[in-house]
């Protein structure tokens, strides 16, 4: 899974780093407020994730990675995705999400912890529209 | 036990209604039925001096090994234990109160007990949410669950004190704190139904019951229910572990109190940005590290809690 989320991860800093290219102009046109170039990673530190909210488009693999020296567990708020394993110091949990939708969740292991994940439809879709 | 207590004639129960006003006059005993006075209060102390006396370890967290200076957890967990069989009290028996793992591996598990059964003691555990990381809670409930309810809850008679064990670390939900949920906590109001308002009560559990500090998760959702089913008791001492410090408060009758971590300190409430292990000097780890010993006198509504420290 990690492979292929690094390379999500490669493809959305080149759009980035080609931001003002064609591509990346049409489908912020298309889709007015979606985070194009938004990263699809989420650091866990000091007990917070990081950003609070990421926004990304459908089929999006979202990577957590806990920098805390204490262990943290990812689960969604209503059982929405697969819950992770518990992730010691630098473990990784990447989910891909398919579907469109606001998807809460939170650390199992201290459920203080809390955050949002907000999938929009793919570029192209008509989906959800 | 109740059986027999009500086989004497006048119960133990009704002893300890006798005893719990001792501290302003003359303590009785009954001993056969027959009641006497065991004359004013000094001398009866010195008569009375057995009480019961057991111990609370917590938050061992076995397999969080990495960073200075925490060295090792299972080396400070075989520190405690030494503490434990230096007391000159035997206890009677011990709680732990959670976090016996870091990760609830099977080999965190068993350097635990390992280390733990040194004592040669009774060890009455309850789990905390690091003891719950598989989703079924399997690993724990197989090695301790038995005889317990539900996700692990019980409760046990020791010296006239009732003690319940109750589990505060599962379907824990968005946003919330430490949670009971309906199914236990109708089963704790069963359990206290028809018992003597004088029975001591000492509750158990990993997060703290009351509300220390909700921005880190230090509280129960559900806390302030359990503490209405004790009002009517005489006394009451509700032990906690998680924080990794020691917190004492008394409200009416009923003591809280949180028992040191062996392996790791975290910071004071809010004098951190986030609840994470407390840096402290190497030299200084073993002063913040330690156990708890309680001890119960008839007679007396707070029980005696020393906190030991691994080190000064």
């Amino acid at each position: 899974m990690r492979p292929s989320t690094r390379a999500t991860i490669h493809a959305a800093l080149v759009a980035a780093v080609l931001g003002a290219g064609a591509a990346g102009l049409l489908a912020a046109a298309v889709l007015p407020g979606a985070a194009q170039n938004a990263p699809s990673a989420v650091a866990i530190d000091n007990f917070t994730f990081k950003p609070q909210q990421l926004t990304v488009r459908a089929g999006t693999t979202v990577t957590w990675t806990n920098k805390d020296d204490i262990p943290h567990g990812i689960a969604s708020a209503n059982n929405a995705f697969a819950r992770s394993k518990a992730l010691d110091t630098d473990d990784s949990y990447s989910f891909t999400f398919a579907a469109p939708g606001t998807y809460q969740y939170f650390c199992y292991l201290h459920p203080h912890m809390t955050a949002t994940i907000v999938v929009e439809p793919a570029a192209g879709s008509n989906a959800a529209q | 036990m109740r059986e027999s207590d009500r086989n004497e004639g006048v119960s133990r129960r009704k002893v300890l209604e006798c005893m719990t006003w001792a501290g302003t006059g003359v303590l009785w005993t009954i001993t056969g039925g027959v009641p006497r006075s065991l004359g004013i209060i000094g001398e009866a102390a010195a008569q009375e001096a057995r009480g019961l006396t057991f111990l609370q370890i917590s938050d061992s967290h076995i397999g969080f090994d990495f960073k200075a200076p925490y060295p090792n957890s299972v080396g400070t967990l075989e520190e405690a234990i030494a503490k434990v069989n230096a007391l000159p009290t035997k206890p009677a028996f011990m709680i732990h109160t959670g976090d016996i793992s870091h990760l609830s591996l099977a080999s965190q598990f068993d350097d635990a007990d390992r280390i733990i059964s040194q004592t040669r003691l009774d060890v009455h555990y309850v789990p905390g949410e690091h003891d719950f990381v598989d989703a079924d809670r399997k690993l724990y409930l197989e090695r301790y669950g038995r005889g317990t309810k539900g996700a692990g809850w019980y409760s046990f008679d020791a010296n006239g004190v009732h003690f319940i064990g109750l589990v505060n670390v599962f379907d824990l939900r968005a946003g919330g704190l430490g949670n009971l949920g309906a199914e236990q906590l109708e089963w704790l109001e069963a359990d206290l139904k028809g018992r003597s308002a004088s029975t001591p009560i000492v509750v158990f559990a990993h997060i703290p019951l009351w509300t220390v500090y909700p921005d880190w998760g230090w509280g129960t959702e559900d806390g302030a229910r359990v503490l209405e089913y004790l009002k009517r008791f005489g006394s009451v001492t509700v032990l906690n572990g998680h924080i990794h410090q020691v917190v004492q408060k008394v409200e009416g009758n009923v003591t809280f109190h949180t028992a040191r971590s062996t392996a790791f300190p975290q910071p004071a409430p809010g004098s951190a940005p986030s609840p994470g292990p407390l840096k402290v000097p190497a030299d200084k780890l073993r002063g913040m590290l330690g156990i708890a010993s309680v001890t119960f006198k008839q007679g007396e509504q707070r029980l005696a809690i020393i906190d030991t420290p691994l080190e000064g």
